[in-house]
């Protein structure tokens, strides 16, 4: 007997044509999705590790960084990219870049001790921020990390360690200062315009235990206007060549910090991310070139051929690493739009609070895109993954793979209601290690204690 | 027992449901309030069972011997369709 | 190549910015009533749209078929596929683009279009973005144009102590890509600046008022620095969003020199509109350099210069039909007018993105 071939259901739903917002040539539709992590189905993956599972992809890293230090490499020479710990500090993460060459560039004392632990010499450590305490400025000084001064305190503080300590220390001296391009972060380093810088080297110069050998400056981040950096450039050379006169600093690194944008859709931008993220070849052609025009003159000089120090962090990361995150309800609006509870929310991908992150169905869908907001797991109204996203209708299990998610997320991810999961990384042979396991309920009970008289003895009410 | 909610929208909601203009590429038009929809092809099928039946037991019959789908996640589709409906039809 | 040997009256060209809001219309309907108006012409236009609504895509006079493009913000390659698809059904010999923010997207995807078999004339990338709003003013100066004084903020505190550098207000306060208005305090001024930062992003442009008349020109660029059919408008009414809707041709040697000055510079390749002040003082002040043809194209064609048909001459490599020092004194009226839709054609642009071209 033939078994009459049943047709597929989709959810059933009607969309009202809004006059003026109706277009829906305007977004990729279904045909476009993920299916494998490089040559790993996302499928195997959530039955090994559960929903929702962030996937970091150890080529595609180790690509970006290759490609990176190639764009600026070809054009000047010696260049230093310091990993930006904060970006992303999940050791397996931070190893692969070190294997890559990169040194470590840590704002606190958890990332400086994180990247000594992991095997980093302190002398391939740059330890930036504005927070540093007495103990651990001690620490770095008597190791020989590269402390970038922040502040006047700082500088006087780390004078007095110097002494007490009789150890010459090598410092950076951290700038800021208005590019025209971007806005000014006047809360980090000395100010250049207000002459605060000037004095700040020449106390240095004046210290018997402290040499000014670098100048850093970190312009913002997302820069889109590769131009901003050659202002920057400019001014820190500019910068340079009057503290070499004026005190006997001999600079011998330029250190520019990061800000370099990844293939992520800020929210509220308008044109196409391709046309508003410059390349890596961009960004090397304008900071190259203006580097070896404002030092032209220096080796005739005698003086040391500076090192370019880079530490971009989204541009290397961002998009090796992806959510996975899986249906759990959906809902129709009362407007109309439809609605999904996702397994994962801004408590793990924290950068939707500022980006339109990529959505990718992990197999082909069936039905009309419509318009949907995605919504995480909190019981929070500002838990929202994608405001507004054209998709096809999804069913309760249904996985989604969110991108680039490998900047900011899994340092500034909380722990809120929720257990964080677990955080996989596919290598080049296609095997998969867990790097980071899924956060259990003893793990979280194990920082706290329970004082005696608090144990048991409730009293419900009835 | 009390009546089945989808019933209570099929007779509510019957005149509004035989006047809507329904074509084959999902175009849906109500000529009185001459308010344009898209539907898709599984509620094209409900809103075409609609305008013959107002008995919902009927329809999801029909459904059901058509389509690969458990009678549980049809009422739960089906009434959010109506919701959908009821807020398009007032 | 296969739309070399095509003659110019046969061709089939198809035209973007379809939009024709009233207060603020796109240049692809006038640039197809210039071609469908020569008289010899028996090829197909065909309109591209980006909303179901513009008119441009059911005027069965002046467009054979019309269809729906991705918004520019999808990315190019979702614009690159739509085209493909287009171009299965209506073997497209050229393409016009009419619209600001497609004019990079064109450029980028030049050489993969070219492989459809669709022309376009263009800038380069760096010839667009020499003109680009934050560039002008350098490139203007290197050329010998002057623009209004101009400078780039990050901060709304400018504002309060401009004055003390050598601005003074009514200021006008711009974004990069888009948006601008005039402040006549510091208050208005910074209002202005947070609006449009969180718009279209930081910097803000600051420039000086110029007070005058405003001057247009439209002309094309052959590549090689020579402008040619220069046609100069001067507006005479402008609706609420500072658009022409009625302008008269004039003749104006120091807007010409200028837009000449420009071509020359950079090179030009393609349609272009040059928008000018001229202050009480009679000096002229650049304000613009739009990649395309404008909205009132129809006016250059009716003057004598039907701009948009020497397009199509050039891109076929053919001789040029004569081109004129259009005579001053010849005014358009814009008005708005029905177009009428029916349901059928509103279904079909609404399902499926198009109005194909009707078998006889």
């Amino acid at each position: 007997m033939t078994k009459k071939l049943l047709k597929t259901w989709q959810k059933p739903s009607i969309t009202p044509h809004q006059m003026g917002t109706l277009n829906k040539f305007g977004r990729p539709v279904s045909g476009d999705y993920v299916e494998k992590i490089d040559g790993v189905a996302v499928s195997d993956l959530l039955r090994e590790y559960g929903s929702p599972l962030f996937v970091i992809s150890e080529k595609r890293l180790r690509d970006n960084i290759r490609q990176m230090k190639r764009a600026f490499e070809s054009r000047y020479q010696p260049v230093i990219h310091a990993w930006s710990y904060k970006t992303n500090y999940l050791n397996a993460v931070c190893a692969t870049l070190h294997q890559e060459g990169s040194w470590a560039e840590v704002v606190s004392a958890f990332e400086y001790e994180k990247a000594r632990a992991l095997g980093v010499p302190a002398e391939r450590i740059l330890f930036n921020g504005p927070h540093k305490k007495r103990a651990i400025l001690e620490r770095c000084v008597t190791e020989g990390a590269r402390i970038h001064i922040d502040n006047l305190d700082e500088l006087y503080l780390l004078d007095t360690i110097a002494r007490e300590f009789d150890k010459v220390t090598s410092v950076t001296l951290r700038l800021n200062f208005d590019t025209g391009y971007t806005e000014d972060w006047s809360r980090f380093g000395f100010n250049l315009g207000s002459g605060a810088a000037l004095d700040a080297a020449i106390r240095i110069g004046n210290s018997s235990h402290l040499k000014l050998r670098g100048l850093h400056s970190h312009i913002g981040t997302f820069i889109l206007d590769p131009r901003a950096y050659q202002v920057q450039v400019e001014k820190m050379c500019g910068f340079m060549e009057l503290i070499e006169q004026q005190t006997h600093a001999l600079i011998d690194s330029i250190d520019i910090g990061g800000g370099f944008a990844s293939q992520n859709a800020l929210q509220g931008s308008y044109l196409p991310t391709e046309q508003v993220v410059p390349t890596m070849s961009q960004y090397a052609d304008t900071i190259c070139g203006t580097l070896l025009k404002m030092t032209a003159q220096r080796e005739a000089q005698g003086k040391p051929r500076l090192k370019l120090i880079l530490e971009s962090g989204r541009a290397v990361v961002d998009d090796s690493e992806v959510l996975i995150s899986s249906v759990v309800a959906g809902k129709r609006l009362p407007d109309g739009r439809a609605s999904y509870v996702m397994d994962a929310g801004v408590n793990l991908l924290f950068t939707a609070f500022w980006y339109n992150h990529k959505v990718k169905h992990t197999r082909p869908l069936q039905g009309i895109p419509e318009e949907t907001v995605l919504y995480g797991p909190l019981c929070m109204n500002i838990d929202i993954i994608r405001q507004s996203i054209l998709l096809p209708p999804l069913s309760v299990g249904d996985s989604l793979v969110l991108s680039p998610a490998g900047a900011y997320n899994n340092t500034q991810w909380m722990q809120f209601i929720e257990y964080r999961p677990a955080i996989v990384m596919v290598h080049e042979n296609s095997l998969v290690s867990v790097v980071r396991r899924a956060e259990k309920l003893e793990d979280l009970n194990g920082f706290e204690s329970l004082p005696t008289h608090l144990n048991g003895q409730f009293k419900f009410a009835e | 027992m009390s009546e089945h909610p989808l019933n209570n929208f099929l007779s509510l909601y019957s005149d509004s449901l035989k006047r809507l203009a329904l074509n084959d590429s999902g175009f849906v038009f109500d000529p009185m309030t001459g308010q344009s929809f898209t539907v898709n092809p599984c509620g094209l099928e409900l809103l075409k069972l609609m305008q013959k039946q107002k008995d919902v037991e009927l329809i999801n019959h029909q459904i059901l011997a058509e389509f690969d789908i458990t009678a549980e996640i049809l009422e739960r589709d089906f009434l959010e369709f109506s919701e959908q409906l009821r807020r398009y039809l007032k | 190549m296969k739309t070399a040997s095509k003659k110019v009256h046969q061709l089939t060209v198809a035209i973007t910015g379809m939009n024709a809001r009233a207060d603020n219309p796109g240049p692809g309907v006038a640039v197809a009533r210039c071609l469908r108006e020569v008289a010899k012409f028996e090829g197909k236009i065909i309109g591209l749209g980006y909303d179901v609504l513009d008119p441009g895509l059911f005027q069965t006079e002046l467009t054979d078929a019309g269809y729906l493009l991705p918004y520019p913000s999808a990315g190019e390659h979702e614009l690159l596929e739509r085209l493909q698809y287009i171009q299965e059904q209506e073997q497209i010999d050229i393409l016009i683009p009419c619209l600001d923010a497609e004019i990079l997207s064109m450029i980028h995807l030049q050489d993969q279009i070219a492989e459809l078999g669709i022309t376009m004339l263009l800038p380069s990338e760096a010839q667009l973005q020499l003109r680009n709003k934050d560039r002008l003013h350098q490139f203007a100066s290197s050329a010998d144009v002057k623009t209004p004084k101009q400078t780039t903020i990050t901060s709304s505190s400018f504002f309060y102590d401009c004055e003390k550098k050598g601005w003074s207000y009514p200021l006008v306060v711009k974004g990069q890509f888009y948006d601008a208005g005039i402040a006549h305090n510091p208050e208005q001024a910074v209002g202005l600046f947070h609006k449009i930062a969180a718009v279209w992003g930081m910097p803000i442009l600051v420039q000086k008022l110029i007070e005058g008349d405003e001057v247009n020109l439209t002309g094309l660029g052959d590549g090689k620095g020579n402008l040619l059919g220069a046609v100069m408008m001067r507006k005479r009414a402008v609706t609420e969003k500072g658009k022409a809707w009625a302008g008269m041709t004039v003749h104006d040697e120091g807007l010409l020199q200028a837009a000449q000055k420009l071509v020359a510079a950079l090179k030009w390749s393609g349609p272009l509109e040059v928008e000018m002040m001229r202050d009480k003082h009679g000096d002229y002040y650049l304000i613009e350099i739009n990649p395309r043809f404008p909205a009132w194209i129809y006016l250059a064609k009716a003057s004598g210069n039907n701009l948009p048909w020497t397009l199509l001459e050039m891109l076929q490599q053919q001789p040029l039909s004569k081109l004129t020092a259009p005579v001053a004194g010849t005014l358009f009226i814009r008005y708005a007018q029905e177009v009428i839709v029916s349901l059928a054609d509103f279904e079909a642009m609404t399902m499926t993105g198009e109005r194909a071209v009707e078998l006889l």
